[in-house]
C-alpha cells in the first residue's frame, strides 16, 4: 500500500464486562497500530485482556461485555461503532481470525471443502467450483500436501497441525488486510509450530497482510513479530520493535517476562520468576497494576501511570523504567 | 544485532520445509457408513428394524393388497359382523382374522388403521420436531429473555400430563385426523425444544461457532448449517421415541372415543370396538389390532434405543 494509513489503529480501547459481581475492565485503554505487512505481537499473561482486544476488533464481544470507549480504525474507517451489517461484511472478508485450538475451530460434521467454500461464498459472488479452486490454492499456500484429497476430508481425519493449517488457509482465503491470530500455535508441538510460524510470516510478507499475533509466549513472537506490545491487566505497558523489547526492556514486567523464558538463561542458573500472580481486574490497586509484584516499586507507583515515549516508537507505561541501567 | 535469542527464531532461509505426509486415518469412511455398520452390529435391532419396515410397507400398500375397503360402507355388511377368523366371506375371500363389530374384514381394517396410526404418528412427530427444534435452537442461540420465555413455556407444557392436554384439545376441536395431529403436536413440541436447546447450548459454546461468526456468516446460516447438524443425533433419538409415543397417544384417544371418526377406524378404535366382546370369547376383534399396535410401538422403540446407543459416543465401547 502506498498510503501511510495503518491497516489497524486502535486508540484508547476500553472493553468492560458488566457482571453481577461488578464491572470487569478486561481491556482498559489499549492503543496500538499495525501497518500493512507488519506483524504485531500482543504479549501478556492469562487474563491480561489480549484475547478480548482481538475480539473487540472483530466486533464479537457478547453480553455482558461491551466496548465502552475508544476507536478502532480499520484502514482509516471507524469500525468500533459501525453497524453490525458492516462489521459482518468485514469479518472473515477483510479481517480474519485464527483461533488457539485447531481441534475445536472446524465444524466436526462438515467436510473441509464445505467449510472453505462457505467462507468464500459468504463474501464473494462466485460459483461453488470457483470457490473450490480458491480453497485448493489456499491449502497449497499453507503447505498442505495433496490438497485435492484433503478437501474431501472431515476435520477428525486430519492431525492437529493439519487442521490448524486448514484454519489458517480459511483465514487467508479471502485475502484479508488484517489477521488476528489468537495463540494459534499453542496447541501444537514445536516442530509444527516452527513450520506454521514460517508459513504465517511468509504469507504476510507475500500478501501485505497485517497481523496481530496474540500470545503468552514471548519466544514465539520474538521469532515472528516486527513489533511487540506487552499487555498487563488490560493495558499495554510497553511497545517497541521486537529487537528493542527483547534486547532492552524498559518496563520491569517485560524484563520479568523475558527472564522467565528458559532459553534466555544459562544452564543451571535459576529461572527468574515474577512473584505473585496477575491481580484480579475487578479490584486493581490505584496506580500501577504491576506494583505489587514489582521489584522496583517505590515512589510514584501509587499514582496513575502515564505513557512516556522514551525513544521513537518506544512507549512505556512506568514511572520507574529500567532506562538508566541500560543507558549506562 | 545484539538481540539475545529467546526462542526458536525462525529463519526463513534455514527452516527446512518439511512436507509432512498427511496422517490420513485408516478407513476414512463417511460418517453414514460407520453409523450404518454400528447399527447393524446388533441383530436384535436389525430384526426390529426389519419388522418395522415390513409393517410400514404393508401399511403403505394396504389399499392394493387388502380384499375389502373398510371405509367404503357399500363393501361392509353388518350381517357379517363378529365372524371368527377363517370364515369365508360371501364374496369368496376368507376373513383370515375374522370380522369386527361392524362386519369389516379385520385384516383390511387393521392395515388401514395402521396406515392412519403411522401417518398420524409420523406427521405429528415431524411437525412437532420442526417447531420444537426451531424454538429450541432459537432459545439456545439468542439466549436472554427469549430463552427464559421459551423454556418456561416448555416447563409449563411438560408439567401437564400429555393425555390430559390432548383430551381437552380434542374435546374442544372435535374429531378428525387434522385435529388429532394438532393435539399431538401441541403435546410434543416441548420435548424436542428441550432436547435441542440442551444440545445446542453445548454446541454454541464451542469454538467452531465463534469461528463461523468470525467468518462473517449470517446467524441463520450458523444456526442451521453449523449448529443444527451437530444436534441431530439427540434429535433423531427423541424423534423415534416421540413417534412411538404419538402413535400410542392417538390409539388411547381413539380408544376413549375422542379420536378419529367411527367410519375411519384407527388401531385404537378397533381395539375399543372389540373391547366389549372380549368376555364373550370374541377375542380377535381387539386382540389382533392390539398386537399390531404393540409390535409397531415396540419396534419403533427398539430402533430408537439402538439409534441412541450408536449416536451417543459416551455409550460406545
Amino acid at each position: 500500500m502506498m498510503d501511510t494509513t495503518p491497516t489497524l489503529a486502535v486508540t484508547d480501547l476500553k472493553t468492560h464486562f458488566f457482571t453481577k459481581a461488578g464491572v470487569v475492565k478486561a481491556v482498559d485503554g489499549v492503543s496500538f497500530e499495525v501497518k500493512a505487512g507488519e506483524v504485531l505481537g500482543l504479549v501478556g499473561e492469562s487474563g491480561s485482556g489480549k484475547s478480548i482486544t482481538g475480539f473487540s476488533i472483530l466486533g464479537l464481544i457478547d453480553a455482558p461485555g461491551r466496548v465502552v470507549a475508544g476507536s478502532i480504525k480499520f484502514k482509516g474507517e471507524e469500525i468500533a461503532t459501525a453497524p453490525e451489517e458492516r462489521q459482518r461484511h468485514l469479518r472473515g472478508n477483510r479481517i480474519a481470525m485464527i483461533f488457539q485450538d485447531p481441534m475445536m475451530t472446524l465444524n466436526p460434521v462438515l467436510r473441509v471443502d464445505t467449510q472453505m467454500i462457505e467462507a468464500v461464498r459468504a463474501h464473494q459472488p462466485v460459483s461453488a467450483s470457483v470457490a473450490r479452486g480458491m480453497a485448493l490454492d489456499a491449502l497449497s499456500l499453507v503447505g498442505i500436501p495433496a490438497p485435492e484429497s484433503r478437501l474431501r476430508n472431515y476435520p477428525h481425519e486430519l492431525s492437529g497441525g493439519m487442521r490448524q493449517r486448514v484454519a489458517i488457509a480459511i483465514a487467508f482465503i479471502n485475502k484479508p488486510d488484517l489477521i488476528i491470530a489468537d495463540e494459534p500455535t499453542t496447541a501444537l508441538d514445536v516442530t509444527i509450530q516452527a513450520q506454521i510460524l514460517h508459513e504465517a510470516q511468509q504469507l504476510c510478507a507475500k500478501t501485505g497482510t497485517a497481523m496481530v499475533w496474540i500470545t503468552h509466549d514471548l519466544a514465539i513472537v520474538s521469532a515472528l513479530a516486527d513489533r511487540i506490545a506487552v499487555m498487563y491487566a488490560g493495558r499495554i505497558v510497553e511497545t517497541g520493535t521486537t529487537a528493542e523489547i527483547v534486547g532492552r526492556p524498559y518496563h520491569p514486567y517485560t524484563k520479568g517476562l523475558i527472564g522467565s523464558v528458559p532459553s534466555a538463561n544459562r544452564r543451571g542458573e535459576r529461572l527468574m520468576q515474577i512473584p505473585g500472580m496477575t491481580p484480579s481486574v475487578m479490584n486493581l490497586p490505584a496506580g500501577c497494576a504491576f506494583q505489587s509484584r514489582c521489584s522496583r516499586r517505590g515512589q510514584g507507583c501509587d499514582a496513575e501511570q502515564a505513557v512516556t515515549e522514551l525513544a521513537p516508537g518506544r512507549l512505556v507505561r512506568c514511572c520507574r523504567p529500567l532506562v538508566e541501567e541500560v543507558a549506562l | 544485532m545484539t538481540v539475545p535469542s529467546v526462542g526458536p527464531r525462525v529463519d526463513p532461509s534455514a527452516t527446512p520445509r518439511v512436507a509432512a505426509v498427511p496422517p490420513v486415518v485408516a478407513g476414512a469412511e463417511r460418517p453414514f457408513v460407520r453409523f450404518a455398520r454400528d447399527y447393524l452390529d446388533s441383530r436384535f435391532a436389525v430384526a426390529a428394524l426389519a419388522l418395522l419396515l415390513i409393517l410400514v410397507a404393508l401399511a403403505s400398500v394396504a389399499p392394493w393388497i387388502v380384499p375389502q375397503n373398510p371405509y367404503d360402507l357399500a363393501q361392509v355388511d353388518v350381517m357379517e359382523s363378529r365372524l371368527p377368523p377363517g370364515t369365508k366371506s360371501p364374496l369368496g375371500y376368507t376373513y383370515w382374522l375374522g370380522t369386527d363389530g361392524s362386519g369389516r374384514d379385520l385384516v383390511s381394517a387393521m392395515l388401514y388403521g395402521l396406515r392412519i396410526s403411522l401417518l398420524v404418528g409420523v406427521l405429528s412427530g415431524v411437525i412437532a420436531m420442526v417447531i420444537g427444534a426451531s424454538v429450541g435452537l432459537l432459545a439456545a442461540y439468542v439466549g436472554g429473555r427469549t430463552e427464559t420465555l421459551i423454556m418456561r413455556l416448555v416447563d409449563l407444557q411438560l408439567s401437564f400430563p400429555a393425555i390430559l392436554i390432548a383430551l381437552m384439545l380434542v374435546a374442544v376441536l372435535g374429531k378428525g385426523v387434522d385435529k388429532i395431529i394438532f393435539a399431538l403436536v401441541t403435546v410434543q413440541w416441548a420435548y424436542y425444544a428441550r432436547t435441542v436447546r440442551g444440545a445446542a447450548l453445548v454446541e454454541r459454546g464451542k469454538d467452531y461457532v465463534e469461528a463461523a461468526r468470525c467468518l462473517g456468516l449470517s446467524n441463520a446460516r450458523i444456526v442451521f448449517k453449523h449448529i443444527l447438524p451437530n444436534v441431530l443425533p439427540p434429535l433423531i433419538v427423541v424423534a423415534t421415541v416421540q413417534a412411538a409415543h404419538a402413535i400410542a397417544l392417538e390409539a388411547t384417544l381413539s380408544f376413549l372415543g375422542v379420536g378419529l371418526p367411527q367410519t375411519e377406524p384407527s388401531l385404537g378404535l378397533l381395539i375399543s370396538n372389540g373391547f366389549e366382546y372380549m368376555l364373550s370369547g370374541k377375542y380377535w376383534i381387539s386382540f389382533f389390532p392390539g398386537l399390531v399396535l404393540l409390535l409397531t410401538i415396540v419396534t419403533i422403540n427398539l430402533v430408537g434405543d439402538r439409534l441412541r446407543d450408536v449416536l451417543n459416543p459416551r455409550l460406545q465401547k
